[in-house]
């Protein structure tokens, strides 16, 4: 009796869904036939998909990670971006969550976006950069004795866009010395021309889980996962003579930057101050007297604070910012670039404002 | 029971949905659309509007169902399946069909049906009206006086919120807080209705 009486009730409830499934399917097929769609974003990539689902689920099928809390069900408001032609008006479901400066903009919410025809919309670049790379090591070098520079070749995907500056986000795994997986941020020191290669410098710290992972763990061959690029960290579009001022592993940025002024023949009056405690602590020398030949306006000037009796030292000695005070007479028309640990930057700010340099026009990308 | 008789009933049964026995403000049933959309008036109408529609026609198709189908094969017992299957249907249906035939009211109406889907008052109203053995006409009333009483919380809400709106309200009430203990005092006063129908 039991067993009939399920066996009704399947055959019943699976006959009723089955029908409601058949005419969904069809009306599927004939009601949200609205034919291939074309998404240009940016102006620059083009996607044509099929229409009829909402832009968030479009754009997340491609790959396209557009922030949303609530799964497109317009309540949580993160989905925005500018969609500039095709999107119809403004639905009250929208109104809500924009101002009336979004809503002159053009901001909408993706997951109420419909694609029914073809639409123009607008990623933030950096939203439409950052994904996560797979890696692989391809070669460890020693550039001083805690600091060693790490070639990444990108396998997934294998290449990645970014400006010189940014930082990417290196993935530690689990290893014997860390029981969870942590990020740590590294500077790109790679040229931007060559897309498929991330070359990160990393100081040893004593006791830190990634470092310690990179110096001690990982090897030419291994599989990394990273992810970015991140920051805001990038050369203004001026022609402004700069002075730059780094030490240690915040030499990255700069190798990335040179290499992007030498792609673009730049001209800018250039003056990299580098600092080392000792003469065996500078590294990449060779290097940047090859970008003073390529680049007729850049000079390094490395500074060594304590250099040894048998180091046979002639350049300039005492603190980075020192030797910044002693070259400078005046840097109101310059811009400042800073890299390093906070100490030196906090330093080198309240040297760089003595020579009457506007605080608005001091960047830096300080390692915390 | 003869029509003019049901229908009088239906009317009733309407009008007490309506006031005395709110859906939204004496069951409390569809509060995450009515806290979520009640920010504007325009909105709040929109989906008002939208759960009077579907409401209606979901109790109908339920009732249907219902009757027709699982009483005779003695499969009531799974009406809340059936119920839930036949609503998200319906809506996604609906949904399709308005985009497609009528941008008009797509943009005002269609944008709220997924929100709906899973509204529990539209199931609560398909469940409610087969615990209570209604008719087929008096559950055409029941599913409007229904929807109609959950418009019009949610329209009153959206009125007093977009006045508080200009209002500075202590920082940990704002939002879904001052929504929930003016949805309470709502609830308070729709009690009043309470006599006005004695049967339903």
């Amino acid at each position: 009796m039991i067993v009939l009486t399920l066996l009704k009730a399947v055959l019943v409830i699976s006959a009723i869904a089955a029908g409601l499934a058949a005419v969904l399917a069809v009306a599927d097929v004939f009601l949200r036939d609205y034919g291939p769609c074309k998404i240009t974003i940016n102006n620059e990539k083009e996607l044509t998909i099929k229409g009829g689902d909402s832009l968030l689920s479009v754009l997340t099928a491609e790959k396209i990670f557009i922030p949303s809390a609530c799964g497109g069900r317009g309540t949580c408001g993160l989905c925005k971006l500018k969609v500039l032609e095709g999107a119809g008006s403004l639905l009250p479901t929208e109104e809500p969550y924009l101002d009336k400066k979004e809503i002159a903009d053009n901001v909408r919410l993706s997951c109420q976006v419909k694609v029914r025809n073809d639409l123009k919309i607008q990623i933030l670049e950096e939203l439409f950069a950052i994904r996560e790379y797979k890696a692989r090591c391809a070669e460890i070098k020693d550039l001083t004795h805690d600091i060693k520079l790490f070639r990444f070749e990108l396998t997934d995907p294998a290449e990645i866009k970014y400006t010189p500056g940014k930082y990417v986000q290196l993935l530690t795994p689990v290893y014997e010395k860390s029981s969870e997986e942590v990020y740590r941020a590294y500077s790109v020191a790679s040229d931007p021309a060559q897309k498929n290669i991330i070359d990160l410098i990393i100081r040893l710290v004593p006791g830190g889980i990634c470092t310690t992972y990179c110096f001690e763990y990982l090897k030419v061959g291994d599989e990394v996962k990273m992810n970015g690029p991140y920051g805001e960290f990038r050369l203004t579009d001026t022609d402004a003579e700069m002075v730059w001022i780094a030490g240690g592993s915040g030499m990255a940025p700069f190798v990335s930057i040179l290499h992007e002024m030498k792609n673009s023949n730049s001209q800018r009056k250039t003056t990299y101050y580098f600092g080392a405690n000792r003469v065996e602590e500078l590294f990449l020398t060779e290097q940047m007297k090859q970008f003073e030949k390529d680049l007729p306006n850049f000079k390094f000037v490395p500074i060594v604070a304590q250099p040894g009796e048998s180091e046979n030292w002639n350049g300039e000695t005492g603190l980075v910012t020192q030797a910044v005070e002693r070259n400078i007479k005046n840097a109101s028309d310059c811009e400042g670039y800073l890299c390093g640990s906070p100490g030196m930057i906090d330093a080198a700010i309240v040297v760089l404002k003595k020579l009457g340099l506007n605080e608005n026009k001091i960047y830096y990308d300080k390692f915390a | 029971m003869n029509i003019s008789g049901e229908m009088t009933q239906a009317f009733i049964v309407c009008i007490s949905a309506i006031f005395t026995n709110n859906i939204l403000l004496s069951y409390f049933l569809g509060l995450c659309p009515f806290i979520g959309c009640s920010r504007e008036m325009k909105a709040s109408v929109g989906l008002g509007l939208a759960v009077i529609f579907v409401m209606t026609c979901t109790c109908v198709l339920n009732w249907l169902v219902y009757h027709l189908i699982l009483v005779p094969y003695g499969l009531e017992f799974f009406r809340f399946i059936m119920f839930i299957i036949i609503i998200a249907a319906f809506v996604q249906f609906v949904e399709m069909a308005i985009e497609r035939f009528s941008p008009y009211l797509y943009q005002r109406l269609g944008v709220f049906l997924p929100l709906i889907t899973v509204n529990c008052a539209i199931l609560g109203a398909s469940l409610f009206m087969v615990i209570r053995d209604y008719t087929l006409i008096v559950t055409i009333g029941y599913g409007l006086g229904s929807g109609i009483g959950w418009f019009l919380a949610i329209f009153l809400m959206a009125g007093i919120r977009q006045k508080l709106s200009n209002d500075s309200i202590p920082k940990g009430l704002q939002g879904p807080g001052i929504t929930l203990i003016i949805a309470g005092i709502m609830a308070l006063a729709f009690i009043g209705f309470a006599g006005v129908l004695a049967g339903q």
